[in-house]
């Protein structure tokens, strides 16, 4: 047992702060930025391109393809500190379509996206999730029929970020409507500026966001852009590199909005007595301390058994419902700490924090449905790590 | 970074998994709830033969001199057999109070014949206040120079009925931690003792001090330094209760993933049912939970690093967490899981048991709210 980091690794950690603290654009104190919103994500954006001239954002990348192959405690390192800050450093593109491209993608397709997607200069949007395809993903019926050298693509996409800011998107179609689900689906790359055919809907979210519903009608998307096998995208959008997969951002931003509600009950009273000294107050938001310290710790153990060569497997899924459920818990802890004025939008001169709880806790709840919902996470946690039967 | 056990701990949990196995079957746990001394002489002597009751003892003691993150592996698997005896107050209670307190002399007197498994030592600590903070300790020793004389009650002393030797924590003087401990002979004069029942079948005594008098040489440590010891074993024993609860809690998910795999319902495997299936991904959570803010806070223990937040973390957690697993075990199990032949309700008694030992779950985030700014 050993739950320190090594000091290359805690060095790293102030050279991050360091260079957060100069080159950051907006005040991570006082603000929160959502990159999958339209106006947010401008923002986001010119500082990952910083991140990316500092090597950072690719450092999980193996060194042929000019990363770092950072260690997975060092990934953590990184990943803490930015969701520290409500920093958004995970990139669909330097997460998923890299490393795609790099196992399955042609000498051309690396050519052509690998350097710009290290530098950030493409913004992907993910097209998996369908209106009528969400945890059954490969039931997705949005469809690519071969016409020459092109796919003519037509369907709906759901949930993503085309509307912000995005210039391709990476997605999930169905090649081969006869085939059983999974083996009828290809990757593929689609440029969605200036594209004919697509239209992008803005859904305006419970909080104060958008998501994308982009519908494709008949548009055309080059042979060169399928990625890997016709028909085996499913396989192919599994693909994973050594990213560490902890889900650390979670405690490491609970972290923060921790001291926030600290710092808040010590300055501000509840019928004439300080929230602090309220012992109802103490020990609910000590509670949430408690379970935002074991989330952590099952992360580091994640990220550990990627660093053994261990494969992470139930333990992956618990951290994610886990830690997603802690979060939604804390932040609607702190909307009612602070009473009536937890009710506050951002834009309320009253509202505390700035009204970053609240809009925070109505987020909160898409973590526990993207990316496998609770219910799918518990199911994997059971039947293939406690090898419990399929239903 | 090494979350995982080095080889000897690897060693010593696979080496306790087979002693125990054998020789603490469920059938010896429940032969020993109904028994007058609650462990058999000769199971305690095998366990000293393995070395287990010198594990943390150094070696020119007779011990072992291995760390307290080893001795938490091994009491992970005792919490698993349910390992009934006098194991944690002679060791943890007890022997780490000699330790850490101590005169060489009485290191020399004590620790070798505890490695030997010859004396059986706990702690008293607590009284009918049941209170664990220095001002809750009300029974009083007075000096008259040569000896102190021992006045007062300790109440839910465990194993005192079986104990050779008990430390004794006293009020010396008038400020709250005005505590000294005293290492006294369980048959001195004085000594009245009644066993408790109680809900884990575990064995709990009033201790009554009518004017017991010991020896000068029975001050442990200085005069009122005595809490200082208290508080660093009230967080081993904390630590180690959090051991046998995640252990224990490993076994009831174990007990619980195989019964709905072989229990059929509906005309299939009741494990098949996603109710089920969430009931064991949540138990499974709280397991993994258990284990590694138990291990930090061993870790940092064993390593002399500031482990109050991380002590406070681990107890309030783990309480919490094995009465949950134990509840889901129960209703996944139905109505056998609540008879007296099953297992079920042998741990869920003993977790309800270790959520209050050391201070429960609200104690403990009393103290987090403190370390967190509150």
């Amino acid at each position: 047992m050993d739950f320190k980091f090594e000091n290359i690794d805690e060095d790293f950690r102030s050279e991050i702060k360091d260079f957060v603290e100069k080159e950051l654009p907006w005040n991570w104190r006082e603000q929160d930025l959502d990159p999958e919103d339209e106006k947010d994500s401008v923002l986001v954006r010119e500082f990952k391109r910083k991140l990316g001239d500092q090597g950072w954002l690719t450092m999980a990348w193996p060194k042929e393809y000019g990363g770092q192959a950072a260690s997975h405690m060092r990934q953590v390192v990184f990943n803490e500190e930015m969701a520290y800050r409500g920093i958004s450093a995970g990139d669909a593109g330097i997460r998923m379509v890299g490393p795609i491209l790099m196992l399955y993608g042609t000498d051309e397709q690396k050519e052509q996206f690998l350097p710009k997607i290290a530098s950030a200069e493409i913004n992907w949007s993910q097209g998996y999730s369908e209106p009528d395809s969400g945890s059954d993903l490969a039931s997705l019926q949005t469809r690519a029929v071969e016409d020459g050298d092109d796919f003519v693509v037509s369907g709906s996409k759901i949930w993503n970020s085309a509307h912000a800011d995005s210039d391709w998107m990476f997605m999930l179609v169905r090649t081969e409507p006869d085939a059983p689900k999974h083996r009828g689906i290809s990757f593929v790359l689609t440029e969605l500026e200036g594209q004919e055919g697509v239209t992008i809907e803005k859904i305006p979210m419970m909080w104060d966001a958008y998501r994308g519903l982009v519908t494709f009608d008949n548009v055309r998307v080059p042979k060169k852009n399928l990625v890997g096998e016709q028909n085996r995208g499913w396989y192919v959008g599994a693909a994973l590199l050594d990213f560490e997969r902890s889900g650390v951002d979670r405690p490491a931003r609970a972290k923060r909005v921790l001291e926030d509600l600290v710092e808040f009950c010590k300055e501000n009273k509840k019928n004439g007595r300080l929230l602090a000294d309220d012992p109802v107050i103490r020990n609910e938001l000590a509670e949430l301390a408690v379970q935002v310290e074991t989330t952590r710790l099952m992360c580091y153990n994640v990220a550990w058994m990627q660093s053994q060569d261990l494969i992470p497997n139930k333990e992956a899924s618990i951290t994610k419902v886990y830690g997603t459920e802690t979060v939604n818990r804390l932040y609607g802890l702190g909307v009612k700490i602070m009473g009536l004025y937890g009710q506050l939008d951002p834009d309320s001169k009253w509202a505390p924090l700035k009204g970053r709880i609240e809009n925070a806790w109505l987020r909160s709840f898409g973590g526990m449905v993207a990316a496998g919902t609770s219910e799918i996470q518990r199911n994997v946690i059971a039947q293939r790590g406690l090898e419990l039967p399929r239903g | 970074m090494d979350l995982g056990l080095n080889e000897a701990q690897q060693m010593l949990k696979t080496t306790a998994q087979d002693f125990l196995s054998a020789e603490c079957p469920d059938t010896y746990v429940r032969e020993m709830e109904e028994d007058d001394r609650g462990y058999t002489p000769e199971l305690w002597t095998k366990i000293a033969e393995q070395g287990w009751l010198g594990l943390i003892i150094p070696e020119q003691y007779g011990g072992v001199e291995l760390e307290f993150q080893d001795l938490v592996v091994l009491l992970e698997e005792m919490g698993r057999y349910m390992l009934p005896g006098p194991f944690f107050s002679t060791v943890v209670l007890g022997g780490m109070s000699i330790m850490d307190a101590g005169s060489e002399e009485q290191k020399q007197e004590y620790l070798p014949r505890i490695a030997e498994g010859q004396i059986i030592m706990t702690l008293a600590l607590t009284e009918p206040s049941a209170r664990w903070d220095a001002a809750g300790v009300e029974l009083t020793a007075t000096s008259d120079g040569d000896s102190y004389t021992l006045k007062g009650t300790k109440l839910f002393v465990q194993n005192a009925h079986v104990s050779d030797y008990m430390v004794v924590a006293a009020r010396t003087g008038n400020s709250d931690e005005d505590i000294s401990l005293f290492v006294v002979p369980t048959q001195s004069d004085g000594i009245e003792q009644t066993l408790l029942k109680t809900i884990a079948s575990d064995r709990q005594s009033e201790v009554v001090f009518n004017d017991v008098k010991v020896p000068a040489s029975a001050l442990l440590g200085e005069e009122n330094k005595g809490w200082e010891t208290i508080q660093k074993v009230m967080q081993w024993g904390a630590i180690g209760k959090c051991a046998e609860m995640s252990g224990g809690g490993q076994q009831v998910l174990d007990m619980t993933v195989d019964y709905a795999k072989q229990r059929t319902q509906f005309g299939r495997p009741i494990g098949s049912f996603q109710a089920i299936q969430h009931h064991c991904a949540n138990m499974a959570t709280d397991v993994e939970g258990s284990k590694f803010i138990t291990y930090q806070a061993a870790w940092r223990l064993s390593e002399g690093l500031p482990a109050d937040r991380e002590v406070a973390m681990a107890k309030a957690w783990v309480s919490d967490a094995y009465r949950r697993v134990c509840a889901l075990g129960h209703q996944s199990h139905g109505a056998i899981g609540f008879t007296k032949e099953h297992n079920m309700q042998l741990y869920s008694r003993r977790a309800k048991a270790s959520e209050i030992m050391f201070g429960d779950t609200d104690f403990h985030l009393e103290n987090v709210a403190n370390i967190i700014g509150l």
